[in-house]
């Protein structure tokens, strides 16, 4: 790690047309999938029924059908996840009285073992009563039900669309206070960039959206601007340092003197996000792997997409002068 | 003032170290409170039948019994459910092992949301437009009948399909006059004058205040009505909240059977009205024969009331009722209205009994599981559960008829205007306002639950260990003393969603976890500006003192930012998402105090007035 010691002088922004080029190529490729292959929408989003169950031992998909189909249960993708004895059922959107569905997937499933479900003990495994009147262990265990209306689903779109876009909204406007209208237009880039990217990885591999996946876009949002603030903050103090140079040369030395921190920070909150990533679970899974992708395409936006932006918007240093009383006042206030 | 922080903060977050025990959980049912006198009722039931609990404790939500094993709490349970009555609620539950000197000081574990503890979670939406269309109906009738008092002639009166009601007149005379009176007399609904094939029209409308009324007093009745249906269910914590203007929250924490909680749920409790039996009252109350027609009825009080049984309007007909200070006497009333079928039916009725008592009996159909001598569920031939219903039916009140009545009344009388409240309450519990439908729902398993919480659990320890060797490793004594921040900061993390009982989700311990790799920044960019100092060339104390000031403001820009998009995630989110939110900002913020304020005052204590030629960082 000794490399990371010494003071780098990397022309970062004489890249800039490459950067361009592999950017532009990203969000490309993004958005044909996105558009082509479309998303893999959760029930959050779709509405529907998922109901994920654990059997006592390893239990053969079209045993799970059957059981299903001789309740009249219609349209199910019934598929393994983990291991053998898990399963996960899930069901389109229907007119009639959905909610009562998930009930009745559970039902059918433990009918072939002759069991109901006797009564709610929290915090144990669940109970059930045989032929026999015993009560032992249910075979058939309820782990996860999920059942989204399509109204909903709906708003959930709506809602999520609208956050993301409040969340840039209100990201634009402090930036422009804190910094200057050019800035703001660069970190707002950026942070399109990354969502683009971002949702373009889990279009083309056809992850799940679902929306804890949408929280960890905002997250990444958060994070991708936190990098491009810092780098911001360097740039504006360097334009008012450096009393020679041109604007590039400022800049590239501002995002050399940060690039050690850039790293550093971008290391350990990938080391957390890939623990995340394989120790969190699967309910957890889509989240870490967004964030994932997020960060790493975070870290590269704030150096390659950012202060390129702002740099083609035209800076000077004059620009940064006219706020230099400001930023003063803030700086002496601890 | 450092330490003081952390003092406070390790207090605080020492209730989660502790495990659960075995718990019942006594509560009283339809919004009734356990009093010490229960409460020692309780303990004397326990201890006839040698079913001592370890300890109990009586607050705001009921008694809590807690018991050495599982065995015992459901002995006791089963106990319980034998000697008290359906004016009581016992459910399971794990309690928190929490000390008593910590509890003392308020000080509680963190709140676990229902992906973490498991249970059901239900978002049930209102229809408001049938609230609004029966309150329209009750109106037509509500018309008709006063402009028939006031002489007004008019053709017809009759609701339209898509909402308002349209009276025709014969003439612009009795328009003009019906106009004055619905302007005089009726609140909350707005009159236009409309010409239709030649004949005057008067268009009535609800105004969006008397809508948004409506729905208002919808919501509040099916979350009164839905709290009431819970407690069958048995459940030690059950949340009913309201989210926006036609939804409600219900979490049944530790629910297993979806199905069951869906039936209860989607049950109407309601009022029957009828008339006291005043003629034979007295004989029958004091043990004498029960004249046919008549049934003897418990009432609210524990006493017992004989009523003729005949139902003279039901709860269905009940479209409001209201605590209120009448404005004449001061004294509390509850005034309720009534549809038109409900009025014209009090009008006979009352009319025909002044000086007889009228009862509102609440009448609830219950399915219990057939169990037999060794409680153990009964199955039928198709191995499916057994379950025997029963009616339960109370008599709420039973005010004396002072005059004929009509859709608008009111029982005065009342005690104290908590009793009022209370009155309001039930009835308008029996009556459902409008139908509720389940929009929403996640449930998570106890085994999933328990995995999530192990393995959420693991993630904080596995990520934050990997970044306490990263940092040590890295900047060596400065590593070490992010590091403490670190754990500082963990710790506040944990003792603020204590200290709030913030509810924690799998997704907000997510949250932790990301915390735990982002909060290091401060320190990383503060770390990195004293060693460019030190480049620079400028002496030890002097880098250190440059580093922290000019990195401040850099830190609070990038951490402000963050917090915006995590606002927003609070603002939009529902639950899980909303728990992410929460400890992002919370980490955030207390990342902020311990890695700046924090770390400083460690490095000052390190470093601190001594003549320094070199920084291990």
């Amino acid at each position: 790690m000794e490399f990371l010691r010494a003071q780098t002088s990397i022309d970062f922004l004489g890249r800039r047309r490459s950067a361009v080029l592999i950017s532009g190529l990203l969000i490309v490729i993004s958005i044909v999938s996105i558009a082509v292959r479309g998303l893999n929408f959760g029930i959050d989003f779709t509405g529907g029924t998922l109901v994920e169950v654990a059997y006592s031992e390893p239990v053969a998909v079209e045993d799970v059908r059957a059981a299903l189909n001789s309740a009249q249960i219609e349209n199910a993708l019934v598929q393994h996840f983990g291991t053998a004895s898990d399963v996960m059922i899930r069901l389109p959107v229907t007119t009639d009285d959905t909610a009562q569905l998930s009930s009745t997937v559970v039902a059918a499933l433990r009918s072939p073992f002759g069991e109901s479900l006797d009564e709610t003990r929290p915090g144990q495994v669940q109970q059930c009563v045989v032929a026999s009147g015993v009560t032992e262990d249910c075979h058939v265990q309820m782990r996860r039900v999920e059942f989204v209306g399509p109204q909903v689903g709906d708003e959930l779109t709506e809602q999520g669309t609208l956050a993301m876009l409040y969340a840039l909204l209100g990201i634009l406007i402090y930036v422009a206070w804190r910094f200057e209208w050019r800035f703001a237009v660069g970190s707002v880039a950026a942070l399109i960039h990354d969502v683009v990217i971002t949702v373009g990885v889990f279009s083309i591999l056809q992850l799940e959206f679902s929306l804890a996946v949408l929280a960890a876009l905002l997250a990444v949002i958060g994070y991708s601007l936190n990098d491009t603030i810092v780098v911001f903050d360097r740039i504006r103090e360097n334009f008012r340092k450096m009393r020679k140079g041109s604007a590039v040369s400022i800049m590239n030395a501002s995002l050399n003197q940060t690039l050690r921190r850039t790293i550093l920070t971008s290391v350990t909150t990938l080391l957390v996000v890939l623990t995340l990533l394989l120790v969190g679970g699967e309910v957890i899974r889509g989240f870490a792997a967004a964030l994932f992708i997020g960060v790493l395409v975070g870290t590269y936006s704030s150096i390659f997409v950012a202060s390129p932006t702002v740099l083609v918007l035209g800076i000077t240093r004059e620009d940064m002068m006219t706020v230099k009383k400001e930023g003063e006042d803030l700086e002496a206030s601890p | 003032m450092l330490a003081l922080v952390l003092a406070v903060g390790a207090l605080y977050a020492l209730p989660n170290v502790f495990d659960n025990d075995p718990g019942v959980q006594v509560r009283g049912a339809r919004g009734l409170r356990i009093d010490t006198a229960a409460f020692e009722r309780i303990q004397g039931i326990l201890q006839d039948n040698e079913a001592t609990p370890s300890s109990a404790v009586l607050d705001e939500q009921g008694a809590k019994l807690r018991f050495a094993d599982v065995e015992a709490q459901l002995q006791a349970r089963d106990i319980l459910e034998r000697e008290l009555d359906e004016s009581y609620t016992t459910a399971l539950s794990l309690l928190p092992a929490t000390p008593r000197w910590l509890e003392k000081i308020n000080a509680a574990p963190m709140y676990l949301g229902l992906d973490l503890r498991g249970g059901v979670h239900f978002l049930m939406e209102v229809d408001m437009e049938s609230a609004v269309r029966r309150t329209e109906e009750s109106q037509v009738g509500d018309l008709k009948r006063r402009m028939r008092e006031e002489k007004i002639r008019y053709v017809s009166v009759t609701r339209r399909d898509n909402g308002g009601i349209s009276v025709k007149f014969r003439d612009d005379e009795h328009r003009r006059s019906a106009e004055d009176l619905i302007e005089r007399e009726i609140e909350g609904i707005a009159v236009r004058d409309v010409e239709q094939d030649g004949s005057p029209f008067l268009l009535v409308e609800l105004t969006e205040p008397a809508r948004t009324g409506i729905a208002e007093a919808a919501l509040k009745q099916n979350m009164t009505a839905l709290r009431n249906r819970i407690d069958e269910l048995g459940v030690a914590e059950p949340v009913v909240q309201r989210q926006g203007d036609r939804r409600i929250v219900v979490q049944l924490p530790g629910v297993q059977d979806t199905a069951e909680a869906k039936r209860i749920l989607g049950r109407t409790a309601t009022l029957e009205i009828m008339l006291v039996d005043e003629n034979n009252n007295t004989a029958a109350v004091a043990g004498g024969s029960v004249p046919a027609g008549s049934k003897l009825f418990t009432s609210r009080n524990r006493g017992q009331i004989l009523l003729k049984n005949r139902v003279i309007y039901s709860g269905q007909n009940m479209i409001n009722a209201a605590a209120s200070l009448d404005t004449q006497t001061g004294g509390p009333i509850v005034s309720i209205t009534l549809d038109s079928e409900g009025a014209s039916k009090n009008q006979r009725v009352t009319g025909e009994n002044i000086g007889n008592r009228m009862a509102v009996v609440y009448v609830e159909v219950r399915s219990d599981v057939r169990r037999d001598a060794d409680g153990r569920a009964v199955l039928n031939a198709d191995g499916n559960i057994v379950r025997d219903t029963r009616r339960i039916e109370e008599v709420i009140t039973a005010p004396v008829i002072r005059d004929q009545l009509s859709a608008r009344f009111q029982i005065e009388g009342l005690d104290s205007v908590e009793e009022a409240r209370d009155l309001a309450l039930l009835l308008r519990a029996g009556a459902l306002a409008a139908p509720v439908v389940i929009v929403e729902e996640r449930t998570v398993g106890p085994m999933l639950g328990q995995q999530n919480i192990d393995q959420g659990r693991n993630s904080v320890i596995i990520g934050f260990i990997l970044v306490l060797i990263f940092m040590a490793f890295y900047y060596r004594v400065f590593g070490l003393v992010a590091n403490l921040a670190l754990a500082v900061n963990l710790v506040l993390i944990v003792a603020i969603l204590s200290m709030l009982q913030a509810t924690l989700t799998l997704p907000g311990v997510a949250g932790i976890v990301l915390t735990v790799g982002m909060a290091v920044d401060a320190n990383v960019l503060i770390f990195e500006r004293i060693r460019e100092e030190l480049q620079n060339g400028n002496s030890p104390q002097a880098s250190i003192h440059v580093g922290y000031d000019r990195a401040l403001s850099t830190i609070v820009d990038a951490n402000i930012t963050t917090l915006i998009a995590a606002v927003v995630l609070f603002n939009f989110g529902t639950g899980p998402i909303k728990g992410f939110a929460i400890t992002l900002s919370i980490g955030i913020v207390s990342s902020m105090f311990t890695a700046i304020m924090g770390t400083r005052g460690v490095i000052n204590l390190i470093y601190g007035g001594k003549r320094i030629d070199k920084l291990a960082i």
